[in-house]
This record gives C-alpha cells, sequence and structure tokens, in this order.
C-alpha cells in the first residue's frame, strides 16, 4: 500500500500534464481529429518500410522554447515503437 | 493618468465579479476616482455584490441609447464617495450594445476617474467582445483548475490578438492545504502553464461568501480574502507587493521533496 502511495502521481501532477498538452493543440489551433489523422498517416507512411506498433504510438506538439506565451518552434514529436526492424523491405 | 481595466475569465463562477468588486472599492479606499461598469446585459450581478441593487435609477444599455445622460446612470457608493457604478441592464441582451458604442462611452468618461473597472461577462461572444474595446489592461481572474485554467489561455490568446497592451493574472479560490497534499495545482503551477505575469492570488475563503451576502466588499478586512485583495489593488497602482512563500503554497515540505524531483 506503501509502495502505491510513493509511486502514485499526484492529482496537482496529472492536472498539471494534462493541461500543459491540451493547451499546446488549443493554442496551435490543431483538434484532437486532426493529431488523430496525422498519427494514422504517419503510421501509413511507416509501416511501408517496417512493422510498427500503431496500437501504442504517440504523437504530440510541444514547444522547444518554454519561455514567454509565444509558441516560437512547435515541433511534432512521434514516439513510434517498432515491432520488427528486419521487416524491412528494400 | 486614468486607466481602463477589464476583469475576464472566459469561465463563468471564477470569481471575476467579486475581483472587479474588491478592486474597485480597494482603489477608491486609497482616494483614487473609480468607475464600476458592469457589462454583462441581462445578468447584472455587481450591483447586489456591491450592496448597491436598490438605487438603480438607469444603466448601460439607456446611456448608449442615449435614454439619460451618462451622469444619471452613475450610483454612488454608500462607502466611498470616489466610488461609482454604472449597472448593467437586466431585461436586454447582449446585442443592445456594440463594441464601438463602449469605446465611445468610455472615451468620454475617461477624463472624470482615475480607474475605470469593466466586469465581463463569461463567454467569448459579444459580451466579450464589448467589455475589452475600450480596455488598456486586463486582469484575467482563474481558479487553480484545468477547465478554468485552459478557458484563461484562450482569453489570453485573444486579449494578445486584441493587441491589449498589459496582461496580469489573479488566482482566485486557492486552497493551501490542498496544494499541500499535492492535490492542486500551485501557484507557480498556474503561472508556468499561463505564463502572464502574476498580480494576485487570493485564498479560498468564506469570508467572501459572507460578505457578498451582506453586500460589503471585504477588500482591506483583516480576513485572508481582504488582505489579498488589498495587495492586489496596491500591484495594479504600481506598488511592488511581495508574494510570501506560503501564499505560492510553497511550503517546507514540497521545498524538500522538490530537491528529489529535480533530479
Amino acid at each position: 500500500m506503501f509502495k502505491n502511495i510513493l509511486k502514485r502521481k499526484s492529482s496537482r501532477e496529472i492536472a498539471k500534464d494534462r493541461l500543459k498538452i491540451l493547451l499546446i493543440s488549443d493554442r496551435v489551433n490543431c483538434s484532437p481529429e486532426m493529431m488523430e489523422m496525422i498519427k494514422n498517416d504517419i503510421a501509413k507512411v511507416i509501416s511501408k518500410y517496417m512493422k510498427i506498433d500503431t496500437e501504442s504510438m504517440e504523437i504530440q506538439i510541444t514547444k522547444t522554447g518554454n519561455k514567454g506565451r509565444a509558441l516560437k518552434n512547435p515541433t511534432l514529436y512521434a514516439n513510434i515503437p517498432i515491432l520488427d526492424l528486419n521487416s524491412m523491405k528494400n | 493618468m486614468s486607466e481602463v481595466i477589464v476583469v475576464t475569465s472566459g469561465k463563468g463562477g471564477v470569481g471575476k465579479t467579486t475581483t472587479s468588486a474588491n478592486v474597485g472599492t480597494g482603489l477608491a479606499a486609497m482616494g483614487k476616482k473609480v468607475l464600476l461598469i458592469d457589462t454583462d446585459i441581462g445578468l447584472r450581478n455587481l450591483d447586489v455584490v456591491m450592496g448597491l441593487e436598490s438605487r438603480i435609477v438607469y444603466n448601460l444599455v439607456d446611456v448608449v441609447e442615449g435614454n439619460c445622460r451618462i451622469k444619471q446612470a452613475l450610483v454612488r457608493d454608500k462607502r466611498y464617495p470616489t466610488l461609482f457604478l454604472l449597472p448593467s441592464a437586466q431585461t436586454r441582451d447582449k446585442s443592445a450594445v456594440n463594441p464601438a458604442q463602449m469605446v465611445k462611452m468610455i472615451s468620454h468618461l475617461k477624463e472624470q476617474f482615475d480607474y475605470i473597472i469593466l466586469d465581463c461577462p463569461a463567454g467569448i461572444e459579444q459580451g466579450f467582445q464589448n467589455a475589452i474595446a475600450g480596455a488598456d489592461r486586463a486582469l484575467v481572474v482563474t481558479t487553480p483548475e484545468v477547465s478554468s485554467i485552459r478557458d484563461a489561455d484562450r482569453i489570453i490568446g485573444l486579449l494578445e490578438a486584441n493587441e491589449i497592451q498589459k496582461i496580469d493574472l489573479i488566482i482566485n479560490r486557492i486552497r493551501y492545504d490542498m496544494i499541500k497534499r499535492g492535490d492542486m495545482m500551485s501557484s507557480d503551477d498556474v503561472v508556468d502553464i499561463l505564463a502572464i505575469p502574476l498580480l494576485g492570488l487570493v485564498p479560498d475563503d468564506e469570508n467572501v461568501v459572507i460578505a457578498t451576502n451582506q453586500g460589503e466588499p471585504l477588500v482591506g478586512s483583516n480576513t485572508l480574502a481582504g488582505t489579498a485583495y488589498q495587495n492586489i489593488c496596491y500591484r495594479v497602482c504600481g506598488k511592488e507587493v511581495p508574494f510570501p512563500d506560503f501564499e505560492r503554497g510553497i511550503s517546507f515540505w514540497t521545498r524538500i521533496t522538490g530537491i528529489f524531483h529535480r533530479s
């Protein structure tokens, strides 16, 4: 039980993490539907070359410099787990 | 030096009217000439929070439509002779006034007051556009909750797009006991997310409800919220009042744990 308490994220941290991601998409005016479409398209392209885990892949837009409000360098991060590199086609 | 300040938040129920009433009253108590304008047409509330509801004759829409002279519509406060309220209309809706009319009216009133404080309605529609039209600066009110922070972020974006020069943050209904438990975002968290200057921290204080019941703003009283609003008034005037550590929710304990988190 004690372990659980130590491991569990506080609701404060959960709120902060959720907001950070939410506000980035709010600010760049990019809807969750559009993010989903981008994600699916990226998955399609990568799948041509290697076997990836489309279920657990994640994409998000983050800003590199976090000073001030202006979203100067938004970056699209994609986290795509590769299941089988050897299935690479030539 | 006259300043037009809009108090806004996006989300409803976070304390715009309470903030407007207390900041207005506090500035008047400091000897400034202050006009409070309730811009929430159809849902007027600032008059009851100020305890002036029984003195209203004319309202904002009457002024804009020319049914009366501006002076006739201003309600003088019962406590401070330099504090006035321009109430909103209860039986009309937001479309009764447009931003150009607001700008015109405010430019007339500006010469007569040190501060004009506009209590903005919730939302981002015409009522919001009316309220921000004549403003020089904005006080964005939020609570440390995800929904209200998200709306505040949207509002800040809109204020920036409308070229409001100065945008400051007031965090309302802070519960230090919850922050200490890790169940509420601290003011540092909220400032980190919204990235605008912090002007005030108001604790969740039951005295606010009591004061509203009585129609007496509590600014300057010996209560947690009363002191917080007093400090906000000083900061609005440009005085530097430090935020004590306990106000920001940085307890001894979170300092210690903070060391571990950083690594």
